[in-house]
C-alpha cells in the first residue's frame, strides 16, 4: 500500500461504494440527513459550482457593461449591484468555502487513514448554514440587493438605503459555516489521524487544510462580529462606526480586513496543497523539502494575519501603522516563495507527466507569480498610492483569487474527479479547456493592470474612451475564457455519465485516498491502515504492490 | 499507552467530583464580580480601565481553568490557547497602533 502497510480487505471485488450504500433514508433524503463526510462534500460541490455559475453570469454582464463607454446595457445603480453580488458570491459562496468545503470533506478524511470526519453532525450542519446563508444572499438579490461592493464599507453602507442588513447577515451565517468546518478539520486531524501517521507523514494537502482551519476558526468571528455591528448601526444607531455619532470608520476597515485579508489564505492555503500532491504525483517523485512547504503553510497563515493594513494605506490610517504593514506584507512573500521554489524544484529531473490536472497547475504556478508578485507592487506605499482603487487592483486579486484558488479548484476536480466518482474524463478535452480558459483569463484580466496603471478606477460602469481598446480585449476575453469554462464543465459531466470506469489509483499517486476503490465505501476503509512510509514515497508504493 | 488512558480517565474522574473546588471558585468570581461593581464606584482616573480588565482576566482564568477543565487537560490545549491569546493580542496591538499615530 502507499503509505504503508494494510490488510487486503478479503473480497474487495464486492465493496459497496458510497453511493450504493443503503441507508435508513432513501433518495433525496439519503443526501439531505447524510452524515458521510463524502456525500456533504458532493453536495457543497453541486451547490457552489451552482453560486458560481450564477457570479460567473453577473461579471459576464458587467463585461458586457463596460463594451462601450457610457450607458450600453444596464443603469449604473444596476451596474453597482451587479458587481456587488458578483463579489459576495465569488468570495463568500466559492472561493472561501470551494477547496477546504468540498475537498477537504470528501478527501482528508481519506488522506489521513479516517472513516469520517470525528463531527459528523456537526458537518451536516455546517452545510445548512451555508445553503441559508446562500438562500439568503439570493434573497437580498430581489429585495433591494446591496450596492456596497463586497467589503460593505462605512459609512455608506450604514447610509444606502438598499438591503445591506440582510446581505450583510447572509455573510455572518456563512461565516458561522466556516468556523464550524474549521473545527471539525482541526479537531479531526489531531484525533483521527490512521496509527503511525505522524504529522510528518501527513499529504501536504492535509497540512494546507490543518493551517486553513486554524485560520477559519480564529478570523472568522471577528468579521461576524464586525457584520452584526453594521446591521446595528443602521437599525439602532449604536456609534461605533458611524462618524456622525462618534464612531470610527477607520476601525471598521481595520476590523473587516483583520478578517478578510487571512480569507485570502484560506482560499489559496488548501489549494496549494493541493499543488504539492499533483506535483509529487506527476512528477513521479517526492516532493522537494516537504517539511519546508508544510511549515511554510503555518508560517502564511501566522504571517497572514498581521497585514490587514495593507488595504487601508489611503483610507487616513497612521503613517507608522502603513510602514509596520507594508514591512509585515512583504514577510509573506518569503514562505510562497519557498513553496513556489520548492514546487519547480520538486519537477527538475522528475518524470513529469502533463495530465488534464498537472496542466492546471502548471498554469497556476505561472498565473499566480504574476498575481503574487503584481501584490508586492501594491504592498508597496508609494506605488499604491497610484494604483489604490484602479483596475491594477482588480486585475491583481482576480490573478490570486481566481488564477490561485480557481484553477486549483478545477485542478482538483480532475484530479479526484475519478475517486471521487468512479469515472474518467476525456484528457484531450480537459486540456484543451484548460488552454482555453487560461488564454482567455490572461486576455480578461491582463488589460486591466495596464488600465489600471493609466488610471482606470475600479468599480465605474463608464470610462474615458482612451481606455475602450482594453475594455474590448477584455470582455471579448471573457466569452473566451467562458466558453473553456462551459467546455470543462461539459467534458466532466459526459464523463459522468459515459465516462469509462475509473481503477482504484489511475494517476500511480501515493497518498492514501488512491488505496482504496474508487468510488470508496461508505467508512473508507475496512480496516484503519498502518502507516509507515512518508505520504511520497514512491519505493513504498512499490512494496506495497509487489505484496498485493 | 492503556495505563496512560486509564491515568486520564482517573485523573478526569477524580477532578469532575471535586465539586468543593467548583463552589469556591464559585464564590471567588462573585467576590471578584462585587469588587468591579465597587471599584466602579471610585475614582481611580487612569487606572480604572486598567484594574477592571485585571480583574476580568482572573474571572476569565478561573472559569478556563476550573469550569473548561484546561487546568486539567494536555498540554496542546495550553498551546491552543496561548497561540489564540497571542493573536488576539497582535490584532488588537495593531489595531492600536494605529489609534495611537493616527
Amino acid at each position: 500500500m502507499a503509505n504503508g502497510s494494510i490488510a487486503v480487505p478479503a473480497g474487495r471485488e464486492e465493496v459497496v461504494d458510497f453511493y450504493k450504500h443503503e441507508s435508513k433514508h432513501k433518495g433525496i433524503m439519503s443526501w439531505l440527513l447524510t452524515v458521510d463526510h463524502k456525500r456533504i462534500g458532493l453536495m457543497y460541490l453541486v451547490v457552489m459550482i451552482g453560486f458560481f455559475l450564477t457570479a460567473m453570469t453577473l461579471g459576464f454582464f458587467m463585461r458586457l457593461e463596460m463594451l462601450t463607454p457610457g450607458q450600453t446595457l444596464m443603469k449604473p445603480q444596476t451596474y453597482n449591484t451587479l458587481f456587488t453580488l458578483h463579489g459576495v458570491i465569488m468570495v463568500f459562496l466559492f472561493i472561501i468555502p470551494g477547496v477546504p468545503a468540498v475537498f477537504g470533506n470528501f478527501i482528508m478524511p481519506i488522506q489521513i487513514g479516517a472513516k469520517d470526519v470525528i463531527f459528523p453532525r456537526l458537518n451536516l450542519l455546517s452545510w445548512y448554514l451555508y445553503i441559508f446563508g446562500g438562500i439568503l444572499a439570493l434573497i437580498s438579490i430581489f429585495t433591494g440587493a446591496a450596492d456596497t461592493g463586497w467589503t460593505f464599507y462605512v459609512p455608506y453602507s450604514i447610509r444606502t438605503t438598499t438591503n445591506v442588513s440582510l446581505t450583510v447577515f447572509a455573510a455572518f451565517v456563512l461565516g458561522f459555516s466556516s468556523i464550524l468546518t474549521g473545527l471539525n478539520f482541526v479537531t479531526t486531524i489531531h484525533r483521527m489521524r490512521a496509527p503511525g501517521m505522524t504529522f510528518f507523514k501527513m499529504p501536504l494537502f492535509v497540512w494546507g487544510i490543518y493551517a486553513t482551519a486554524w485560520i477559519q476558526i480564529l478570523a472568522t468571528p471577528v468579521v461576524g462580529i464586525t457584520l452584526v455591528l453594521v446591521i446595528l448601526e443602521r437599525t439602532l444607531g449604536i456609534g461605533v462606526f458611524d462618524p456622525a455619532l462618534g464612531g470610527d470608520p477607520i476601525l471598521y476597515q481595520h476590523l473587516f480586513w483583520i478578517y478578510s485579508h487571512p480569507a485570502v489564505y484560506i482560499m489559496i492555503l488548501p489549494a496549494m496543497g493541493v499543488v504539492s500532491d499533483i506535483i509529487a504525483t506527476f512528477s513521479k517523485k517526492p516532493i522537494f523539502g516537504y517539511t519546508p512547504i508544510a511549515m511554510s503553510s503555518l508560517a502564511i497563515a501566522l504571517v497572514g494575519y498581521l497585514v490587514w493594513g495593507h488595504h487601508m494605506f489611503t483610507s487616513g490610517m497612521s503613517d507608522t501603522s502603513r510602514v509596520i504593514f507594508s514591512l509585515l506584507t512583504f514577510l509573506v512573500a518569503i514562505p510562497t516563495g519557498v513553496k513556489v521554489f520548492n514546487w519547480v524544484a520538486s519537477l527538475y529531473r522528475g518524470s513529469i507527466e502533463i495530465t488534464a490536472p498537472m496542466l492546471y497547475t502548471l498554469c497556476f504556478i505561472f498565473v499566480f507569480s504574476i498575481g503574487g508578485l503584481t501584490g508586492l507592487v501594491l504592498g508597496t506605499l508609494n506605488t499604491d498610492i497610484h494604483l489604490t482603487d484602479t483596475y491594477f487592483v482588480v486585475a491583481h486579486f482576480h490573478y490570486v483569487m481566481f488564477g490561485g484558488m480557481g484553477l486549483l479548484f478545477f485542478a482538483s476536480l480532475h484530479y479526484w474527479f475519478p475517486k471521487m466518482f468512479g469515472r474518467m474524463y476525456n484528457e484531450k478535452i480537459a486540456k484543451l479547456a484548460c488552454i482555453i480558459f487560461v488564454i482567455g483569463f490572461n486576455g480578461l484580466y491582463f488589460p486591466m493592470f495596464i488600465m489600471g496603471y493609466l488610471g482606470m478606477p475600479r468599480r465605474y460602469y463608464d470610462y474615458l474612451p482612451e481606455f475602450q481598446t482594453y475594455h474590448v480585449i477584455a470582455t471579448v476575453s471573457s466569452w473566451i475564457m467562458i466558453s473553456g469554462i462551459l467546455l470543462m464543465l461539459a467534458n466532466l459531466l459526459r464523463g459522468l455519465r459515459h465516462g469509462s470506469t475509473a481503477p482504484e489509483n489511475p494517476w500511480d499517486a501515493t497518498t492514501l485516498e488512491w488505496t482504496v476503490p474508487s468510488p470508496p465505501p461508505m467508512e473508507n476503509f475496512d480496516e484503519i491502515p498502518v502507516v509507515t512510509k512518508g505520504p511520497y514515497d514512491r519505493e513504498g508504493l512499490k512494496e506495497a504492490s509487489l505484496k498485493h | 499507552m492503556d495505563s496512560e488512558k486509564e491515568k486520564a480517565i482517573h485523573e478526569h474522574e477524580s477532578h469532575s467530583h471535586e465539586y468543593g473546588v467548583y463552589i469556591l471558585v464559585f464564590f471567588g468570581l462573585l467576590a471578584l464580580t462585587a469588587i468591579t461593581v465597587s471599584i466602579a464606584g471610585l475614582n481611580l482616573g487612569s487606572l480604572t480601565l486598567t484594574v477592571a480588565l485585571v480583574i476580568a482576566t482572573i474571572k476569565t482564568c478561573l472559569v478556563a481553568n476550573y469550569f473548561m477543565h484546561v487546568k486539567f487537560d494536555s498540554p496542546i490545549f495550553k498551546v491552543f490557547i496561548a497561540v489564540c491569546i497571542v493573536i488576539f493580542a497582535t490584532m488588537i496591538g495593531l489595531t492600536f497602533f494605529d489609534l495611537i499615530f493616527r
